[in-house]
């Protein structure tokens, strides 16, 4: 630990720590541009310099470690002056167009050059042009802009793992690119925007939309997968104009994944603005009790067994609880928050990321199933790339081929493979037994097949027999792709008493036992099954399953409602509104809380409180926010063998997931550009 | 700085791979990919003069690094052409010690016996003349670079005969192209004279 001293005030920092982060811990700012905590160091913008009592020059604080007895400064006249001149020499090449760039308010070399530059340049010289470059549909270039930090190319590097970014040229010369034009391939690529400290990287969707200071700010948590990264959305009136990320060193860190950057273009597109009803044969505009009597009349004479309830992906707890009570006020006990037809239920460790996503830094062996993270979850990808590059990571994986960002042990296609984990007849088994700390990630796409039941408890049995579940430590993980899963799961969106799953409902449909379904957001279903059913869809976008509908009633999407999500770790996080839902549109409990009133089971709550009071009764740990309630060990998952079929990825399609995602532009440029690129360069081999 | 993207395939052929291997066998397994320079400059040498994007992405593979790796290295180094030139590549030393003794006379010199100037290949196209930075040779300024050869102690007149030897497919003799011994002092030497 040694002990500095920092502009006459002592300091003890660990060991191994720079000068620069000493200056920190020490309360003194000291201005960088290159420098960021989580990349690694660079030390090529200069602009960290202090002076250090012995050194001949002015040191880059940033690179230099912290040694004992050192006497720092960072406020002499030299200092001033060195960083001044660093400055000077940056703006050299820096074009002067603030008022018309994007980053203008929110721009590193806008402040420091107020805080710390010199006020006017000595260089009469013609500045460097530099041609912009292209980067896909997401990010829009201005290199003129560009100051050569190189953090975006380490982001992609070291964080993203995807090699694609680079400095070519040298000295004067040098560029940032991709050198060949290409779009960059990564699911976090966005992050490298906010990474940029100038103008060099701007977000291509918003680009000249909007100014910094017009937008009001919203910390709300996304919906795209189940990590629920925190996020914070911007508004201008009632237009979200931009999704950034926030910080939650638990969760997401500071990155967001593309899709929840940038689809929010779909929030304006195919929108539900306002109730339909199918008369004669087509949906007709209506109001909203003109779709309350045509739903009472769809419903009349109806048993509770010949109703359904299927809910979607990104369903609020809110909605959810308010869902869960209507239908038992139907008394229907088919009811199925799993959509996607995972063979999951209690108890809760088995549908949990029991190890939670910060977690996954402790582990030592990681065993991935039919999962392929990288599109499920890009950031618990990115954790898992982060374990890695920290040294002594195993990762094996059954099924799912693809490259992952890491190093992966292909041990087989499917469950035969598991089997052999399982009954100890694996040479895997050899790194699990030996890893103190080892963890097994199961996909959804492995549960949501006929024996997924069977998987479930092979899983469970290779959690047992490797030590996975230890005191403190659990190593067992469901990775969840829907935002509403574990909050359904939680509150007991499960078939009841003799009730039927997604599966048996849409038969039962379509043989016409089930007589009405109601869809609440669900659209990741078969909905040709649903044909002679009457037909009722709850939700924000005219997809899939509004189209099979007799009756459409308008909700609001994620950023438009005071809600409730859950992630895959089992961790409750609020997010608030942050515009008004379109039209005629409405929170989709206040829908569901209207409805059953006029169907005469008006359900018991009139308020927001009084309806988290009601999710809070149903699931206690669900009121406690950001807190993830550490489920108990059990015995869970069907006993005997699966079948062979491989485990296969269950997102073909990274950036078309829901109906937000489809409804997008943004998203399908880069299926175009991205997966298109990626496409043809498997076709001629580059 | 760009690509050519007129050439879609290259492949090391089977002397140029012989070479390969041998400049690979230098380094250690895990580390192959210090062998990107040698292979670079083989590559450039089999493909005549420069490299496409083709041989630049074989070059990565072959070594199993990220291309842009090898685009980083490619376009860093002024020896690695990426666009496309003649076979020949006539390369004049401009830096300050050859300014002095006269490298402009011999890049002029240059220009009218090849009819093209600095950076462009010349009409017959078979030489590519360009300036270069310090090759490290200012002791016997000025000097120029052809191919694998340095050719030193120029004058404009020699400089003109050497380009004219080489367009008539002849190989003059590289080194000083006066009278003196490699590096030596020009007029015998000056110390150490009793030794």
């Amino acid at each position: 630990m040694p002990k500095l001293t920092i502009n006459g005030q002592e300091v003890e920092v660990p060991a191994g720590a720079t000068v620069f982060q000493a200056c920190e811990l020490a309360g003194f700012e000291v201005p960088h541009f290159c420098f960021h905590p989580r990349l690694n160091i660079a030390g090529n913008c200069r602009m960290c310099l202090v002076e250090i009592e012995k050194a001949p020059k002015p040191v880059a604080s940033c690179a230099m470690p912290a040694a004992e007895g050192m006497v720092v400064h960072t406020n002499t006249p030299t200092v001033k002056k060195a960083q001044k001149g660093v400055l000077e020499l940056l703006l050299i090449n820096h074009p002067l167009d603030c008022p018309i760039c994007d980053q203008g308010g929110e721009c590193d070399l806008q402040d420091l050059t107020l805080l710390y530059g010199p006020d006017s340049s000595r260089f009469a010289e013609n500045k460097r042009p530099v041609a912009d470059k292209y980067l896909g549909p997401l990010i829009s270039t201005h290199m003129t802009r560009c100051i050569h930090c190189t953090r975006c190319v380490r982001f992609i590097n070291e964080i993203a793992g995807i090699e694609e970014l680079g400095a070519t040229g040298r000295g004067e010369h040098m560029e940032i690119g991709t050198w060949v034009e290409a779009a960059i391939t990564s699911e976090l690529s966005g992050n490298i925007i906010d990474l940029c400290p100038v103008g060099a990287l701007n977000s291509k969707p918003y680009e000249y939309t909007a100014r910094t200071w017009e937008l009001r700010k919203h910390e709300g948590i996304d919906v795209m997968d189940a990590v629920g990264s925190s996020i914070r959305i911007d508004t201008r009136g009632n237009e979200v104009m931009r999704i950034l990320p926030r910080l939650h060193e638990d969760v997401n860190e500071e990155w967001i994944a593309d899709k929840t950057r940038f689809a929010y273009d779909g929030l304006k597109r195919r929108r539900l603005d306002k109730p339909w009803v199918k008369k004669d044969g087509k949906l007709q505009p209506a109001t909203w009790p003109e779709a309350f009597d045509a739903i009472r009349a769809g419903l009349d004479g109806l048993k509770g067994k010949q109703i359904a309830g299927i809910v979607g992906d990104q369903v609020d707890l809110e909605a959810m609880v308010a869902f869960k009570d209507l239908m038992a006020a139907f008394e229907s006990p088919h009811v199925d928050c799993r959509q996607d037809g995972a063979k999951l239920a209690q108890p809760r460790a088995s549908y949990l990321f029991n190890t939670t996503i910060a977690g996954i830094e402790q582990a030592d062996a990681i065993l991935l199933i039919g999962t392929f993270p990288r599109h499920e979850a890009p950031l618990v990808n990115a954790r898992i790339r982060k374990r890695y590059r920290m040294g002594g990571l195993q990762v094996g994986r059954i099924g799912c081929p693809g490259d992952l960002t890491y190093p992966v042990t292909d041990l087989g296609a499917g469950p035969p493979t598991l089997a052999e984990l399982a009954a100890g007849k694996h040479d895997f088994g050899a790194v699990l037994e030996a890893a103190e700390r080892p963890m097994l990630i199961l996909g959804t796409g492995a549960l949501a097949r006929d024996d997924g039941g069977r998987i479930l408890g092979l899983a469970r049995q290779v959690a047992e027999r490797y030590g996975m579940v230890q005191e403190a430590w659990n190593g067992f993980n469901v990775l969840h792709r829907a935002a509403s899963r574990v909050g359904g799961l939680d509150l007991g969106l499960v078939p009841g008493k003799g009730g039927k799953d997604v599966a048996s409902i849409l038969q039962a449909a379509a043989k016409g036992q089930v007589k009405a379904v109601y869809l609440l957001g669900a659209d990741e279903i078969e909905t040709e099954a649903l044909a002679d059913a009457f037909v009722i869809y709850q939700g924000s976008h005219g997809d899939r399953g509004a189209h099979v509908a007799d009756v459409i009633l308008p909700g609001a999407a994620y950023t438009e409602k005071p809600a409730t999500w859950v992630n895959t770790e089992g961790r409750p996080q609020r997010s608030p509104a942050a515009a008004f839902p379109p039209g005629d549109a409405k929170e989709d409990w206040k829908i569901l809380r209207a409805l059953s009133a006029a169907l005469g089971h008006t359900l018991a709550y009139d308020t927001l409180a009084q309806v988290r009071a009601r999710i809070k009764e149903v699931a206690p740990h669900l009121a406690l926010m950001d807190r993830i309630e550490p489920a108990p060990w059990a015995a869970f998952g069907a006993s005997g063998a699966a079948d062979e079929t491989p485990f296969t990825a269950p997102i073909t399609d990274y950036y078309r997931t829901c109906p937000i995602s489809r409804a997008s532009a943004t998203m399908a440029a880069c299926v175009e550009e991205i997966v298109g690129q990626a496409e043809k360069a498997t076709g001629t081999h580059g | 700085m760009s690509i050519a993207p007129d050439v879609t395939e290259f492949a090391f052929d089977a002397a140029h791979a012989a070479l390969a291997e041998q400049a690979l066998a230098k380094f250690p397994p895990e580390r192959r990919q210090s062998a990107v320079l040698p292979l670079l400059h083989l590559a450039q040498a089999q493909h005549g003069g420069w490299l496409p994007k083709a041989a630049l992405d074989y070059v990565a593979d072959y070594l199993s690094m990220p291309r842009i790796r090898v685009y980083e290295v490619a376009s860093f180094y002024d020896m690695f052409n990426t666009e496309p030139t003649a076979p020949c590549q006539i390369r004049v030393c401009t830096t300050t010690p050859c300014w002095l003794m006269g490298s402009d006379a011999i890049v002029e010199a240059c220009e009218r016996a090849l009819g093209c100037r600095v950076g462009e290949n010349s009409p017959d196209g078979r030489f590519y003349l360009r300036e270069f930075e310090c090759l490290g040779a200012c002791v016997n300024a000025p000097m120029l670079w052809i191919d694998d050869d340095y050719y030193e102690d120029l004058t404009p007149e020699k400089t003109t005969a050497l380009v004219e030897a080489l367009q008539r497919g002849e190989k003059p003799t590289p080194g000083p192209q006066d009278a003196r011994k490699v590096s030596m002092p020009a007029g015998g030497k000056t110390t150490l004279l009793e030794v």
